[in-house]
């Protein structure tokens, strides 16, 4: 995997979203939504950043599209670093990175029909020659699985599973090499979300498009990655392939994440690790490791010191989780604290 | 409590035919189109279904909240052996809340924003037992706590903002508990939460079945819910149950091919799937426009003339399981080998 | 809570200056010599100048503006020029004539408002309905003039009709001019209070509409709690949030729609005297008029927000 090309390589990325207060509505504090954060995204494949609400997987995504203009780090698209550019230099690389939202319909113009809806973003990229846009139209349908024969309907007249493939054409209209994904088959019925992501994967295969893939559902994140962040509180905790990361965890809240969720096997054992309470505030996060308010095996050191992503024995290359303790909970050695 | 207790009755609940339409100038959207299912003393039912299936309204139809353009057309609704439809206002009243309590999806919007967590809880137990402001406190205080929330006595006087999802989805299990229901209907109660927190509340709610011996209605689309708490499950689509069988039956053998096709179109967090996801082609069809034979037949792989041409019946077979689908009948004009458990696999 | 209040009233001093500034300035923006408007035309030179003297008109703008505001501070808002009499005098003879008026407007705006507002939202889509919406939509579309007079010849006058017809004949119930009694106040006040009333009402309408609609509404009612409950504790105190800002606005614009109402009916209030004085070119009357009520509105505005914040403890986060 490391012999790939890198596309997409994150760098101390930190985002945080000022709140204002106080006497005279002055900067109080921080939402500190993602901080200091890095990873590589290679070309042709599938990234995964999974988490619960408020871990800042979304704000990770809109960041790399300067959607929100990040606070600090590097985010370097094909070796060049897209936030030090000025916005008619970032124009330019905004026709490689597109993004599918979970509500397509909050990102369309109600009002424009389907073939203007797709022209618009290509005459904004002029990424297609005037003359040619209308058979491109055409042939995007056809290639999101919609007829050309409702190339002139309104989004409305569309069911859900529809317009998110409009939202898909629409992103593919200008033919990016990144498509960024938040959420983009959470809000379909199952049955059509199954359509929908085969229909992503084939796509993927044709076009030989990069995924960064923003979901909460982990069954989808298994079916459709290469490779997964595991993101709590604004960092990450683990990163691994995906067969790592569903058969060789190593951090708790991986491992809690993945017990808590419902298994359709009646026969599989279940080892549930209940976590306790709530997620913290993003404003006051933790100090140390953030997850220790809720790790079974938190000790001292994970209250005081920030634990860094590394590789251990028995982890395969490029897997790497932030828990001080990993080792030992491996081994056995280091049992949870029973305090329920 | 109202009424004298009907001891003759096994079902807590039982479904006969119901039927809730909604009415636009012209057009009758049939949302709930002869559903019948039951519900066994202290048993938790599942059911199942996506949106436009009539999960929904059929959980809403047992309490009477069908508003206006929606009616209640026909059918009878059994609790303890009583039909609530013939219930009057007022006694439906006394019903909510105390005998079938109700959480919903949106913990964030279902509670009320100018009211203190305390007043919610208290209205209940002050319109159902009668009970004066400081007792009902008190008692709001020990739900609190029967919830797993912590320092009730400070929550008490919260207001709904400053609670958490998964903080007020456990205010709502109290409030729809306080009164010691014999019937809790949750309509998806975890669908807008956390994983995590998910995994609380559904304990929490198994735990409280147990202790307080209640039937529990189960509104869900998560097979992974359906299969960790309940002991049957209806699965629903168009307005119809297509299948209702006990838990078990229904993961290892699933017979619908609706339901062959939900299971193996989702995929697993447990479990790999190579190549592509089975998909059920197509989409949910309108209302206006719903197939007149089985309502399933335009997306299912098996259909046959038979099927697209006349609805089949919920049958019911010696175990007590029910399907509704030609295969299993005599009638059957298709394949007579045909297994439901291998559907394409397409993009379309 | 204390917090906020305080925070909210230092708010409004930037506020205050602007409006200070702006009343000043009024005497500047007139065409011409403000000194010599006064005097009026063919005034001797040696008047104007006397004028000029008098008002300060000689120093510079920055030292008049400066002794205009420090002794409007102190209650000293100039002397009228038609009646000689101290300017805070004449209005505060008037003052409380057009807060009662307004007050009492309000009232039954937000009386009749509320009450028409739900009953239409209760039986949304039903011709009760229907009609209340024309109704509402009748009271914002007529000119309050016009309403008064109407009202003046109606009930005041009265109208001669033919004898079979029951009810309106010799309807001269109230007094058409003047302000103090019950007679006297229920014209105007309802002139002045309908085109509110009908705002209120839909506000209320839609307000109630939305509420009526959401997640919280259901589960009070899957609680079992009665109907009437639902709509005015659960409903209504929700629905209130936004019509108390529309209340707000409203009583601000009372204070303007009761120069019309009070020439109509010969009220001697503030709009009574704005408009007489403007005919009169008395200007310091004119600027403390304004003065005043625009203080007026800003501490109408403060109570608004204020009463908003109560009901929506959601804003109470930082």
């Amino acid at each position: 995997m490391n012999n790939q090309k890198v596309l997409l390589k994150v760098d101390d990325l930190k985002q945080y979203f000022p709140i204002k207060g106080g006497f005279f509505g002055r900067t109080v504090n921080h939402v500190k939504a993602v901080d200091d954060i890095s990873f590589e995204v290679y070309e042709g494949e599938t990234l995964s950043i999974v988490g619960e609400s408020g871990c800042g997987k979304s704000t990770t995504g809109r960041a790399v599209l300067r959607l929100d203009e990040p606070t600090d780090g590097k985010v370097e698209f094909d070796g060049t670093n897209i936030l030090e550019l000025n916005k008619k230099e970032m124009n330019k690389f905004r026709k490689d990175m597109q993004i599918i939202f979970q509500d397509p319909y909050a990102s369309i113009n109600p009002r424009h029909t389907v073939r203007q809806i797709l022209t618009e973003a290509m005459e904004i990229q002029n990424a297609v020659p005037k003359h040619e846009r209308n058979d491109r139209v055409k042939e995007l349908m056809e290639t999101v699985g919609l007829g050309a024969h409702q190339i002139d309907r309104h989004p409305h007249e569309f069911s859900g599973g529809q317009r998110q493939r409009i939202g898909i054409a629409r992103a593919l209209s200008v033919d990016p090499k990144l498509i960024i994904a938040d959420e983009a088959v959470s809000a379909l019925d199952v049955s059509i979300q199954a359509q929908v992501i085969n229909l992503l994967k084939k796509l993927q295969r044709e076009f030989k498009l990069t995924y960064l893939f923003i979901s909460h559902d982990l069954g989808v994140v298994r079916h459709i990655s290469d490779r997964i962040i595991v993101m709590y509180l604004g960092k990450v905790v683990e990163i691994a392939d995906k067969k790592s990361l569903f058969t060789n965890n190593m951090h708790p809240y991986t491992k809690a994440l993945l017990s808590a969720i419902p298994s359709t096997d009646l026969e599989a054992k279940k080892e549930r690790i209940t976590l306790k309470g709530d997620v913290p505030s993003p404003i006051d996060p933790p100090e140390g490791c953030r997850f220790h308010t809720r790790c079974p095996f938190a000790t001292d050191i994970c209250r005081t010191k920030v634990p860094e992503l590394r590789n251990t024995e028995g982890m395969k290359d490029g897997h790497r989780a932030a828990c001080h303790h990993m080792e030992a909970i491996r081994s056995g050695e280091h049992q949870p604290t029973v305090n329920a | 409590m109202t009424g004298a207790p009907n001891p003759s009755y096994d079902n807590i609940l039982e479904i006969k035919n119901l039927q809730t339409s909604f009415f636009t100038k012209d057009l009758e959207v049939k949302a709930v189109d002869g559903v019948s299912f039951n519900i066994p003393k202290g048993k938790v039912l599942g059911v199942v279904g996506e949106s436009g299936s009539g999960k929904s309204i059929t959980s809403l139809s047992i309490l009477r909240l069908i508003e206006e353009p929606g009616k209640i057309k026909g059918g009878e609704i059994l609790f303890k052996g009583e039909n609530l439809l013939d219930k009057s206002e007022a006694q439906m009243r006394k019903i909510r809340g105390n005998e079938i309590s109700m959480i919903f999806q949106e913990p964030m919007t279902s509670l009320n924003p100018t009211f203190t967590v305390g007043q919610q809880i208290s209205e209940s137990f002050r319109i159902h037992e009668g009970l004066g402001k400081k007792e009902a406190k008190k008692k709001s205080i020990e739900m609190l706590k029967l919830v797993g929330i912590p320092s009730p006595e400070k929550r008490i006087n919260q207001y709904p903002f400053e609670l958490s999802g998964g903080m007020r989805q456990r205010v709502m299990i109290a409030i729809a508990l306080a009164c010691n229901p014999d019937l809790l209907i949750a309509d998806e109660p975890t669908t807008a939460l956390d994983v995590t927190i998910q995994a609380q509340i559904l304990d929490l709610m198994k735990e409280l079945q147990e202790k307080l011996d209640m039937g529990i209605l189960l509104i869900t689309h998560d097979l992974g819910v359906v299969a960790e708490t309940c002991d049957y499950v209806a699965v629903m689509y168009c307005g119809k149950v297509v299948e209702f069988t006990d838990k078990k039956t229904l993961f290892t053998e699933p017979k619908h091919p609706y339901t062959v096709g939900l299971m193996q179109s989702v995929p697993q967090h447990d479990q790999d799937v190579d190549g592509d996801l089975a998909v059920i082609r197509g989409s949910v069809p309108s209302p206006a426009d719903m197939p007149q034979g089985c309502r399933f037949a335009p997306r299912c792989p098996f259909a046959t003339d038979l099927c697209r041409n006349k609805l089949p019946d919920l049958e019911t077979d010696e175990e007590g399981n029910q399907i509704r689908c030609w295969i299993y009948s005599d009638e059957w004009d298709g394949d007579p080998e045909v297994n439901v458990h291998e559907q394409s696999k397409s993009t379309s | 809570m204390i917090q906020f209040i305080i925070r909210r009233i230092l708010q409004t001093i930037p506020v205050l200056i602007g409006v200070s500034i702006l009343v000043f300035s009024m005497m500047h923006l007139v065409p011409g010599d403000p000194a010599q408007v006064i005097a009026g035309e063919g005034a001797p030179q040696e008047q104007i100048e006397n004028i000029r003297e008098r008002l300060g008109l000689n120093d510079p703008l920055p030292t008049q503006y400066l002794n205009y505001v420090t002794s409007a501070v102190q209650g000293d808002l100039g002397t009228s020029m038609r009646s000689g009499r101290d300017v805070s005098a004449e209005i505060g003879a008037r003052f409380w004539v057009t807060v009662e008026l307004a007050i009492y407007s309000t009232i039954l705006a937000v009386f009749l408002g509320l009450i028409a507002g739900i009953i239409s939202a209760t039986r949304k889509y039903t011709a009760i309905d229907t009609t209340i919406m024309i109704v509402a939509l009748f009271g914002l579309s007529m000119p309050n003039f016009w309403l008064g007079l109407m009202l003046i010849q109606w009930f005041a006058i009265g109208i001669d009709l033919p004898s079979w017809v029951p009810f309106f004949n010799n309807t001269a119930w109230f007094s058409p001019s003047g302000w103090g009694s019950f007679s006297q106040i229920v014209l105007p006040v309802i002139t002045l209070g309908t085109g509110s009333a009908a705002i209120i009402a839909r506000m209320t309408r839609s307000s109630m509409l939305d509420v009526i609609g959401s997640d919280y509404i259901r589960t009070a009612r899957a609680k079992g709690v009665k109907e009437q409950i639902v709509i005015y504790r659960h409903a209504l105190k929700n629905a209130l949030i936004p019509i108390v800002t529309v209340v707000g606005l409203q009583f601000g614009g009372l204070l303007g729609g009761a120069v019309l109402t009070e020439s109509v009916f010969a009220v001697n209030g503030m709009g009574k005297l704005i408009i007489d004085s403007i005919q009169a070119r008395d200007f310091p009357v004119v600027q403390g008029t304004v003065l005043v009520a625009s203080l007026l509105f800003i501490l109408v505005n403060l109570i608004v927000d204020v009463a908003y914040r109560f009901l929506n403890k959601r804003i109470d986060l930082d």
